[in-house]
């Protein structure tokens, strides 16, 4: 391993601009002449729109477009581009979402119309003055009453605001397993709503060029691309070749900034109406209000075991609440993001999964970090400890006796796992979580008047999104394939192209650490080019922990191809047969000479054509290519999470937090930890911390961060982290993904912990103190009975 | 529009500007100094935290009229021309960002940590101390790690950490 290669601790190259200020996110960007926007938001979670007066806003300058100038412009409808069927086979049933509402609104923040003015100040008073006259309607906010005979229909197209009835599985073997079964653990569960709240909000800055007739966006966007293409094909605000979108550095995404939200495409239909650069950026209660949301799932799950705890069968039916509209990817996550990871790391013979997808008069739902996978692992992972508790096993050999140890392993529900050992992350886990004391520290605890109790989560997850066929069989309407490009200078120094996108991942690192090690070129002569669809031809963005098992492959397999070109052209060099030319450590060798060229003369050969006849090999070093991943990756781990409660006050302390997790070949140690401690950091948020809350009328009382709890600092304890690898065999470098793995492995263990300290599984997420003190009184009561 | 004189990273500033502006907008808007940051309305977030006269404050809801005569630091003028500041390198080398969109409030929060607690702060402290600034990427175990070693180096003690051994 080389000082910068593959497996370095390499320190960030991005980190300089970072820490001196000197970033450039899209609201620190200006255009001569911008107006800013101010959008008009519904305060009704429901309501008919009678009329939009602006007659009073007279100030020169000040421009008011309302969903009627938009619908009169025909721009079109956002989407939500994966085709889910129900059982009948009955498509999915997407309502229009026009980016300004015209007609009705159906959540609290909708926008309705837009004010532009030399300054946000000013475009802020003149929105005071439009009047917006709206017919209330009843709304419905809690999933779990979306279809009720009484509740409001909010979208014509969904009667009974159902969007599809969805299921997985085999029902028929899935019941005849639990009826033989000696054991059922069950579990009802709210799998709570989350705000994904990056500290960037999001930011949008448009502009028109009419001498040809062209669009720049500055977006804070996780796949350009992808925005560009959903803009261009479907909202038809521009062409394609007529749009450029701009993501420069991006603050968090999460998920958030996956989606195309009305603001970007309002901005840029605006910046041609009113002939000027259009910059919005959300504040952060608008965040709040338009970012789509996480999770939102409630379910009822049983878990078939023998008695010796071999796991027999799984039986889970989820209500999953999409919210007002169908965000772009929603329909995807509790369907293909969620059943098909329900075998956890197990031999589960048989599961049924079915999910019920509702509108609510709330934010739209879509994907936020694990998408899916973590509503996924909590179901398991809790019916796991309660199952092994239900039975007197220990929860550790419970899950020792249910694991999968032969690959590859065809699930029930679609995946076959490729590789893993997931005995050795348990076994790893714990030892660093000291496992064996447990009991001696819990009864120190127990002398100072605390409950302490310990809790695991092994979780698994599909990354490494994904292989083009297998989702467009599935209804997605992308490929999810990745590009590079690969552009040598004639100075030997590398310009990399990729349609990933980092937004705190560090690309520019961990992707020039690849391109050193295998060029043999220092980290510093690589650069990496992402984030503008001027530069990069296509590309599918960053989500899913995708950009290094997918990302990384197009690299690799455009360097294949430049090393190719590479050698030809040294074989002229060096005047010897081209299957005679060795590359090794930046360096060009003729088998069994002392014959060598180094990479950056051979770079320049390359350019200045002199050695070669053009007809022959054609000039320059530049190499492109398009890699398809052909399965999706599996990492795994073991999360355990040790608490320490108040019973008193029902205050959780997390005392300590022991990982192992399996990424495959990992690129940056130093990186990937600090993506581990960020997921467990979200995670741990859902468990205690966070939830968005709705009243009956739909009003978000969790609006802010003063009522919505945000992780800080004195959360938590130093993390223990540690790896175990096993190589992912369908990629050339081995790597899995590690992006997810925190938030999808941690609520489960928090909760699995919780309850074990209090002697009751009766805690729903966030566990406040609260909610953690009123079971504990359930549980005194009913032992007192 | 009345006047507002300031100091700004040692550079005097004079400007006339509407009597609403924050200070945050002071410095993004008509200094362009964009290093400062926004990320909520409520002062929950930090990513705006400057030094006005030493001490550490959100610009977010300071009006830049009350702070007419200040002398405010940025994160632009932390490092000394090329040279990165102990805790700005500290961050580096400990791996205490991600995005780096809450990174300069974290920075100037820190560097008021050091001042107000010392140069030997226990993780206990500085997680304490860091309750008005959020992190969404890091889970805040690098940044705590971080500005331990930044304030032992700003006290000329052993050099900062190794974060991924």
């Amino acid at each position: 391993m080389s000082a910068t290669g593959i497996g370095a601790a390499v320190r960030r190259k991005e980190d300089i601009r970072f820490v001196t200020g000197k970033g450039h996110y899209t609201d620190d960007f200006h255009r001569p002449g911008e107006a800013y926007a101010w959008f008009i938001r519904s305060p009704h979670a429901h309501a008919r729109i009678r009329s939009v007066d602006t007659s009073a806003v007279k100030q020169p300058n000040v421009h008011v477009l309302t969903g009627a100038d938009l619908a009169a412009d025909k721009i079109g409808n956002l989407i939500c581009g994966w085709m889910i069927h129900s059982k009948d086979g009955s498509p999915m049933k997407m309502a229009p979402h026009p980016a300004l509402a015209s007609q009705k609104v159906c959540h609290v923040g909708e926008p309705v119309a837009v004010v532009l003015a030399d300054s946000l100040a000013e475009a802020r008073d003149a929105a005071e003055q439009v009047r917006v006259d709206y017919e209330a309607l009843p709304a419905v906010a809690d999933p779990a009453k979306a279809k009720d005979a009484g509740a409001p229909q909010i979208h014509e197209v969904a009667p009974r605001n159902t969007i599809y009835e969805w299921h997985l599985g085999d029902k028929q073997a899935t019941d005849a397993a639990f009826a033989s079964a000696k054991h059922v653990a069950k579990l009802d569960l709210i799998n709570n709503r989350l705000v994904p709240n990056a500290i960037e909000p999001r930011a949008a800055i448009a502009e028109y060029d009419s001498g040809t007739d062209s669009f720049t966006l500055w977006n804070t966007t996780q796949n350009p691309h992808v925005a560009r293409l959903v803009i261009a094909a479907f909202v038809g605000v521009a062409p394609e070749h007529k749009l450029r979108v701009i993501a420069p550095d991006v603050g968090g995404g999460f998920g958030s900034k996956i989606f195309i939200y009305p603001e970007e495409v309002v901005s840029l239909w605006a910046s041609k109406r009113i002939g000027r650069p259009v910059k919005w950026v959300a504040q952060r209660s608008e965040s709040f209000l338009t970012d789509a949301h996480g999770r939102d799932h409630v379910t009822h799950a049983e878990l078939a075991l023998d008695e010796a705890g071999k796991m027999l069968g799984l039986r889970v039916k989820t209500i999953a609440n999409l919210g007002a509209y169908m965000s772009t990817f929603s329909s995807s996550v509790p369907t293909y993001l969620y059943a098909t990871l329900l075998s956890g790391q197990y031999d589960i013979p048989h599961i049924y999964c079915e999910v019920d997808a509702v509108y609510t008069n709330t934010v739209p739902v879509d994907a936020y970090r694990g998408a899916g996978r973590p509503e996924a692992t909590f179901v398991v992972e809790r019916l796991a400890e309660i199952g092994a508790r239900e039975l007197g096993i220990d929860p550790a050999d419970l899950r020792k006796r249910n694991f999968i140890k032969g690959f590859p392993h065809q699930t029930p529900v679609i995946m076959t796992y490729d590789a893993g050992d997931y005995n050795a992350s348990l076994q790893k886990a714990l030892e660093l979580a000291d496992y064996k004391n447990f009991g001696k520290r819990k009864r120190e605890s127990a002398r100072h008047g605390k409950l302490r109790g310990i809790g695991f989560s092994a979780y698994i997850e599909a990354c490494g999104i994904a292989p083009s066929q297998a989702v467009g069989s599935l209804g997605c309407g992308v490929g999810l394939w990745e590009s590079a490009e690969v552009r040598v200078n004639p100075t030997g120094s590398v310009e990399v192209l990729t349609g990933t996108h980092s937004h705190g991942q560090g690309h520019e690192t961990t992707f020039a650490q690849l391109v050193s090690e295998r060029l043999g070129i220092p980290i510093d002569n690589v650069s990496i080019v992402h984030g503008d669809t001027d530069k990069v031809q296509f590309g599918m963005g960053t989500y899913g922990s995708r950009s290094g098992a997918v990302g990384m492959s197009a690299i690799v397999k455009a360097l294949d191809k430049v090393e190719a070109k590479a050698k030809k052209v040294a074989s002229h060099m060096l005047e010897a047969a081209e299957g005679d030319i060795e590359f090794k450590d930046g360096k060009f060798t003729v088998t069994g000479t002392d014959k060598s060229a180094a990479w950056g003369e051979v770079a320049l050969n390359a350019y200045i054509a002199h050695k070669f006849a053009g007809q022959e090999l054609e000039p320059g070093l530049k190499e492109g290519a398009f890699y398809d991943p052909t399965n999706f990756t599996f990492p795994s781990g073991v999360h355990i999470c040790e608490v320490e409660i108040d019973p008193g006050t029902g205050q959780t302390e997390i005392v300590a937090w022991s990982a192992v997790d399996d990424f495959g070949v990992v690129v940056n140690p130093m990186i990937v930890e600090g993506q581990v401690h960020g997921g467990i950091a979200q995670g741990v948020g859902q468990a205690l911390l966070e939830g968005a809350v709705y009243d009956r009328d739909g009003q978000l009382m969790t609006g802010s961060f003063m009522d919505y709890t945000m992780p800080k600092a004195e959360n938590f304890p130093p993390f223990r982290i540690d790896t175990t690898v096993t190589r992912c065999p369908s990629n050339p470098l081995g790597i899995k993904g590690c992006g997810e793995a925190g938030a999808i492995a941690s609520p489960a263990a928090v909760i699995n912990a919780i309850t074990h300290a209090i002697g009751s599984e009766d805690v729903a997420m966030p566990a406040t103190p609260q909610a953690v003190w009123a079971a504990l009184q359930k549980t005194k009561t009913r032992e007192a009975a | 529009m009345p006047a507002v004189s300031l100091t700004v990273n040692g550079k005097p500033v004079i400007a006339d500007i509407d009597p609403r502006t924050l200070l945050v907008q002071f410095l993004r808007e008509n200094l362009r100094l964009t290093g400062t940051h926004v990320g909520c309305d409520t002062s929950q977030c930090g990513a705006c935290v400057v030094h006005v006269n030493g001490v550490a404050m959100k610009s977010c809801t300071l009006l830049t009229l009350s702070v007419d005569g200040a002398n405010v630091l940025t994160i632009e003028g932390v490092a000394t021309g090329d040279k990165l500041h102990p805790m700005q390198e500290a961050f580096r080398e400990n791996h205490g960002l991600q995005c780096g969109f809450c990174t300069p409030g974290m920075i100037m929060s820190a560097l008021d940590i050091v001042r107000r607690k010392g140069h030997e702060l226990d993780e206990k402290t500085i997680r304490h101390e860091l309750d008005g600034n959020l992190c969404r990427c890091t889970g805040y175990h690098n940044i705590v790690k971080a500005i331990a070693a930044g304030a032992r180096a700003m006290g000329g003690g052993a050099p900062t950490q190794q974060a991924a051994e």
